[in-house]
């Protein structure tokens, strides 16, 4: 850890991603990185209802079906994980 | 023979004297010294804090436990000089050992016994313990017989008294002869005897005195298999030796404790007297005669685990270092490494038992003449002493030089170096060598069993938390944690516990070593269960420590204690402790289970405590039981609301329990917990209040005072007719206990009277009528001025009243006070006055009443001669302030005291008059005296020629208090005059006297500017300019703000001009002062008068006066905010060269400028110059110097807001992958803030992936479009 570290949010870096999920670190796949996205989305899409509303003309969906279905999708957004290569 | 006459006569002579004389050979008690009053009066508890029975008030006792040591009053040593805490500062100071300030009543902790291990029935299962571990029964069968023997003991003593009273009454009857015979005593008997028999006696009657401290029992305590008990403690035996005893004398002496003077602690005092219950064997004299002789190694081998016996040859009681060699079980091991105390005690004793020998016969020949002595037989009584136990010290000791040795010069001797510790130990205190001496020895390891090599690597680590520099005690720390487990609690604690029982610990000793119970009590979990009662007994002594921290500590410790557990170990490891007969060991429980209570939760605890508080068999338990509540209540405070009721429930038996201090316990538990409760949970105490009411009739003193004490808790929690009501019926008792020449009862009912008067229900008429007359009468009387607590008590209680009554009744009968020959009274008359007057406004003081107070008031004044001038200061502007115009008549009275007084010889009275002036001005201006006010100006102009920098000050403060309220054009001296007067004082280095100075200063810039001419504000300027450098924040900030007024009188350019200079000096505040200076300047004369210069400054190739200029652009877009936007394009290039520079704090500078102009812009529509200078910050975003590297990120926060997420993140996205971890861990920070700023706003930007083989990554309801 740099010296630097020492005075800003990420001197815990740890402490940082257990407070906010979505964060990363160096080490972050493709895969990992694109699950944060998705989910992000999909709770960005959900929190604004104007968006929802949007979504729900464009598939001719009611909202609420709308709403359930990006909570699904949020389970596993990008499907099962890759197996790692080595390791 | 007139030899045999002579001696005959000198005999019956002597034997005469003797009988006037007190008896030696049985209890008896110096009469002049302890009088003929029962012993049982005498306190056999010493309370801690007075907070056990004595202390009844928690408010007293709150303050006393954060500083319980005595000391000075805090105003005397505020003046006394502070040379040695500059000492502290520098690190010279010898750290202190907890026990230096510890009272007699604390040490008490060492002679607590860290116990054996106990039976874990939670572990064990359903198996029958070990015989050899202890069980809960065999602790509490320990805790019986520890009672009873001090039962006995009691009896015995009881029983000594009278029977000596009975021959002294049956001597009187005329037995002459016979006690002369029982009398008789010779020389070599009182030559042989006198030693020993002084020593003794002071043991016995030490003993008896203190029938709690019993200093044996650690022995019993530890001893822990039964088997052993019945061996030791011939019960039927001891009886007949009482029995066999010819002589009292002589049987006193046999019996009592071979220890005395000479052989301390070979036997520790109690076991001879002890009875066993069980009498399980009944050996013969005969068996116990060898027991005596025995001593002290078989005695010794005799207990199994010896270990934990305190018993330490030579010096019990005084450095009972624990169970310092838990494992070696010989108490007569002296070859073990001693502590220095321990060796000079071992010396002292050996020198006096040297001296004090018998003499031989042929010393005594050669002392005495030939002729005129006769040798005579012994008596037949006469046995000489036989057994070696009590000639224990008369074997060869460690030391075999007696008296005086020269010491034997030792070459191989290093004196101050400490002998170097193998394998980078740290260094060792003398004191440690007896735990840490082991690990000196040089073994192989290898040849070490593995128990051993355990053992040794425990000791290590903890010798290098104990002693070890910060990060070999931290890396130690760690490794004790780590492996907690892997070491075992056993090994551990057994290491860990008799280092905290060293008496020569430090605070900070203790403090790690508690640190790593603590940290190793998480990794144990439960495998503590069998050490929880050794550690209590190591921790409980924190909870009454009087370290505030210390006592946080030990809570903590016993809370995750408890958590690790479990109640029932608990309660089981402490439940034998509650009806200890040491009254210290019951507090320090009561204390522990408060905390495990408030751990576990009340209801855990509820059906043990309820059990407690009913014990029939000791009253010792209910009271510890009844403590224990009110520890509760003090510690958990309001929380106790919701079990309220049951609390109250169980305790509440004990108001009228048949033992006093139970009752007493029990009210001040229900006043801690009306306390803890209030305003809530009156129904709760709705059983009590009948016995309480009833107990304040028919008890007195100390149970009074409780009870008294609970009601004036419980009353603030009724409905107003209740309260009214019981107060009525409080009240005739408080009125009677007035009275009281009791300290604590006066300042309980002071408090009881406060919380009535201050109730809704109680009429103003009531109190005024019944209370008011007695009240005054009692306590508005000198010596309650005193007394610092009775002093606080009075004043509130008064005030409270006053707020009832009104102003005008308490007032009225205390402003004749004002003018009382004693200095206190008047100070407490005046401070009484002040509060009341504050509170409740002078509306209600008429004519006459206002004549009086100020009458008064100016006395007091003028009398004062104490230091602390600050209450009738205060007073005086409160009344008069209260007052308000109401006060013309008298002002010109009182503006000639205060003229009088400016010319005082004494610089104190000036000071004052002074600092009056300041509180009475806004009056002034009220009265419309402002010719007065004038007046008063030009005498404390004439006066700025003072010396005494504190008078300087407060003129100066008058003066600006004048200005204030005048105004400028109507101040005289003329404002022309008056500062140029003030521009040399400016250079004065006192920092009252700037402070004020710069405060009139700044106030005639701001307000008069325009009566100076301009060069006499740029000599100011000048000046202001070293003020910059003042320690006080204060004072440079009023220093800023007036270069801002000056540059708005004055113009810009020539301060300006100045300030730039001053960016040259060398020393850092000052130039960091002169470009907050700078910015302030641009902010009040518009940033367009000021950037030109500030610019152009930027070219003097000097590194000082460019990094000045950058930060005054930072403070200066920090401050103009979104009047940036009009600047921004002309400071770029400035911007954008710095942010190049090859100087590092350039670019930290620019980066900060950057940072606040973009902050000030933000949706101002500069977005192309900010992305502009992006481009000059990001290649940044590398640096490795933590400001720099935090000023750049803090600009790209900035251009966060400025630009918007989506544009930083573009700028991330190249990184966030790179090859180099390097750079991916530098971008992936910069997306985290990035992320945790505007998570919801980077949804749009994020890039577009592509599906994998299983993977979907891509978004497709982004492209939906409609």
């Amino acid at each position: 850890m740099q010296a630097s570290d020492r005075f800003n949010i990420n001197s815990q870096l740890e402490h940082l991603q257990a407070k906010y999920v979505g964060t990363g670190h160096a080490d972050l796949n493709r895969f990992e990185w694109a699950v944060n996205i998705q989910r992000d989305s999909y709770a960005s899409y959900i929190g604004h209802y104007p968006m929802l509303a949007f979504f729900a003309v464009a598939e001719n969906e009611s909202i609420g079906r709308e709403r359930y279905n990006f909570m699904q999708k949020m389970l596993l957004p990008c499907g099962l994980p890759p197996e790692r290569e080595d390791d | 023979m007139d030899i045999d006459n002579e001696i005959a006569r000198t005999q019956e002579e002597r034997r005469r004297k003797e009988e006037e004389l007190a008896s030696l050979t049985s209890l008896t008690f110096d009469r002049d010294l302890y009088g003929g009053t029962d012993r049982d009066a005498y306190v056999s508890s010493i309370p801690v804090n007075d907070e056990d029975e004595g202390n009844l008030d928690s408010m007293d006792s709150e303050v006393a436990r954060k500083l319980a040591s005595y000391t000075a009053p805090k105003s005397l040593l505020k003046e006394m000089p502070r040379g040695d805490e500059d000492d502290n500062s520098l690190g010279f100071r010898k750290p202190a050992k907890i026990i230096d300030r510890e009272d007699e009543y604390r040490r008490r902790r060492l002679n607590q016994v860290i116990s054996p291990d106990r039976h874990d029935a939670f572990a064990a299962g359903e198996k029958t313990p070990d015989p050899s571990v202890r069980t809960y029964a065999d602790v509490m069968r320990e805790q019986a017989l520890a009672r009873e023997r001090e039962e006995t003991l009691r009896a015995i003593a009881k029983k000594k008294k009278e029977e000596e009273e009975a021959a002294k009454v049956e001597k009187e009857s005329g037995g002459a002869a016979a006690a002369a015979v029982s009398k008789r005593r010779n020389r070599w008997d009182q030559s042989q005897d006198d030693g020993s028999s002084a020593a003794k006696k002071a043991k016995t009657t030490s003993d008896w005195d203190l029938p709690d401290a019993t200093p044996g029992i650690g022995r019993w305590d530890a001893t822990p298999t039964p088997g052993r008990v019945s061996d030791a403690t011939p019960s039927v035996g001891r009886r007949n030796r009482w029995d066999e005893t010819p002589t009292p004398g002589r049987l006193a002496d046999s019996d009592a404790t071979p220890a005395g003077g000479v052989t301390p602690g070979a036997t520790p005092a109690g076991v001879t007297w002890d009875a066993t219950p069980k009498g399980l064997v009944t050996p013969t004299p005969k068996r116990q005669r060898s027991r005596w002789d025995e001593t002290p190694a078989t005695m010794g081998s005799a207990t199994p685990m010896a270990g934990a016996t305190p018993v330490v040859p030579l010096t019990p009681g005084v450095t009972p270092f624990g169970g310092t060699d838990l494992q070696t079980p010989t108490p007569g091991n002296f070859r073990g490494p001693m502590t220095p105390e321990q060796y000079n005690l071992l010396r002292w004793e050996k020198d006096i038992e040297e001296r004090n020998r018998p003499l031989t016969d042929e010393e005594l020949d050669a002392m005495f003449p030939q002729e005129g002595y006769k040798i005579l037989e012994p008596p037949a009584s006469y046995v000489p002493i036989r057994t070696p136990a009590r000639k224990l010290l008369a074997t060869p000791t460690p030391m075999g030089t007696p008296l005086y040795a020269i010491p034997e010069e030792n070459r191989g001797q290093q004196f101050d170096v400490p002998k170097e510790a193998p394998g980078g130990l740290p260094f060792m205190k003398p004191e440690d060598y007896q735990y840490f001496g082991s690990l000196l020895n040089e073994e192989n390891e290898e040849e070490l069993s593995p128990e051993e090599q355990k053992e040794r690597k425990i000791m290590k680590l903890l010798l290098k938390v104990k002693n070890g520099t910060p990060p070999q005690r931290k890396t130690a720390l760690r490794q004790l944690t780590d492996k907690a487990r892997e070491f075992g609690a056993g090994p551990l604690f057994n290491r860990i516990l008799p280092l905290l029982m060293q008496p020569t610990l430090e605070d900070q000793e203790r403090h790690l070593l508690v640190k790593v119970i603590d940290r190793v009590l998480y990794k144990l979990d439960e495998l503590v269960r069998p050490y929880v009662h050794k550690i209590l007994v190591v921790i409980e002594p924190l909870l009454i420590d009087e370290d505030y921290y210390a006592r946080v500590e030990g809570r903590e410790i016993i809370s995750n204690l408890s958590k690790a557990a479990g109640l029932a170990t608990m309660i089981a490891a402490m439940r034998p402790d509650i009806d200890n007969i040491d009254e210290y060991v019951r507090n320090t429980t009561a204390r522990a289970f408060s905390v495990v209570a408030s751990a576990l939760g009340i209801p855990a605890l509820l059906p043990f405590l309820k059990a407690v508080c009913q014990s029939k068999k000791s009253w010792q338990a209910r009271h510890t039981g009844i403590k224990i509540v009110q520890q509760i209540a003090i510690l958990i405070g309001c929380a106790v609301l919701p079990h309220l009721k049951s609390l109250v429930e169980i305790i509440e038996h004990g108001l009228n329990d048949e033992n006093q201090k139970v009752r007493t316990i029990t009210a001040l538990s229900l006043a801690a917990l009306a306390e803890a409760a209030a305003p809530y949970g009156i129904e709760s105490f709705d059983s009590v209040l009948k016995p309480l009411w009833k107990g304040i009739r028919s008890h007195r003193g100390k149970v009074l005072a409780a009870f008294l004490k609970a009601i004036g808790f419980i009353i603030p929690l009724m409905d107003a007719i209740y309260a009214s009501y019981y107060t009525k019926e409080v009240m005739f008792i408080l009125i009677r206990e007035f009275q009281s020449p009791d300290e604590e009862m006066k300042k309980i009912v002071l408090k009881v009277v406060k919380q009535c008067v201050s109730t809704e229900g109680v009429e103003s008429d009531y109190i005024r009528n019944d209370i008011l007359p007695e009240f005054f009468r009692n306590f508005w009387v000198r010596r309650m001025a005193l007394d610092r607590r009775n002093y606080r008590q009075l004043v509130e209680t008064t005030v409270e009243m006053a707020n009832k009554v009104g102003v005008a009744d308490i007032v009225g009968r205390i402003v004749e006070d004002l003018k009382d020959e004693s200095e206190p009274y008047r100070r407490m008359v005046m401070e009484t006055i002040e509060k009341v007057v504050a509170n409740l406004g002078a509306s209600d003081i008429d004519a006459r009443l206002e004549e009086l107070l100020i009458d008064g008031i100016l006395y007091a004044f003028q009398e004062q001669t104490s230091d602390d001038a600050n209450v009738m200061l205060n007073g005086f502007g409160a009344v008069v302030n209260s007052l308000g115009q109401r006060v013309k008549p008298y002002l010109p009275q009182i503006c000639g005291t205060i003229k009088w007084r400016l010319n005082n010889k004494s610089a104190k009275v000036r000071q004052q008059a002074a600092d009056l002036i300041s509180r009475i001005a806004v009056v002034m201006k009220q009265c419309q005296e402002e010719q007065l006010m004038g007046h008063l100006g030009v005498v404390l102009y004439e006066y700025l020629g003072e010396e005494y920098p504190e008078v300087l000050g407060s003129i100066l403060g008058a003066l600006k208090a004048i200005v204030n309220v005048i105004g400028m054009t109507k101040m005289t001296p003329p404002i022309k005059d008056l500062l140029p007067r003030l521009t040399p004082i400016l250079k004065n280095r006192h920092e009252k006297v700037q402070e004020n100075c710069i405060d009139l200063v700044g106030r005639i810039a701001d307000r008069g500017a325009e009566f100076v001419p301009a060069r006499e504000w740029m000599r100011i300027c000048f000046e202001l300019l070293e003020m910059l450098k003042a320690h006080k924040k204060g004072i440079r900030r009023a220093t800023v703000n007036t270069f801002g007024y000056i540059a708005k009188a004055i113009g810009p350019q020539d301060v300006l001009a100045t300030l730039l200079n001053n960016l040259k000096v060398q020393e850092r505040q000052n130039r960091v002062c002169t470009t907050v200076a700078i910015a302030i300047v641009a902010e009040t004369c518009s940033p367009f008068t000021v950037l030109p210069a500030l610019m152009n400054e930027y070219r003097v190739p000097e590194l000082n006066v460019q990094n000045g200029v950058l930060k005054s652009l930072s403070f200066l877009f920090e401050y103009i905010g979104e009047m940036g936007k009009d600047y921004i394009y002309a400071v770029t290039p400035l911007l954008e060269d710095a942010l190049m520079d090859r100087d590092l704090v350039h670019r930290q500078t620019a980066a900060s400028a950057v940072k606040h102009m973009a902050l000030g812009v933000a949706g101002l529509g500069c977005e192309d110059a900010l992305v502009h200078l992006m481009n000059y910050v990001w290649p940044n975003i590398f640096e490795t110097s933590p400001h720099v590297i935090n000023a750049v990120m803090e600009a790209i926060e900035g251009m966060r807001v400025a630009l918007g997420a989506a544009i930083v993140l573009n700028y991330c996205l190249q990184g966030l992958f790179h090859p180099a971890r390097k750079v991916r861990e530098v971008y992936w920070k910069i997306y985290n803030s990035l992320y945790i700023g505007s998570q919801d706003t980077l949804v749009a930007a994020y890039p577009i992936l592509d599906d994998e083989q299983n993977n979907i990554y891509s978004r497709p309801e982004l492209m939906m479009f409609v």
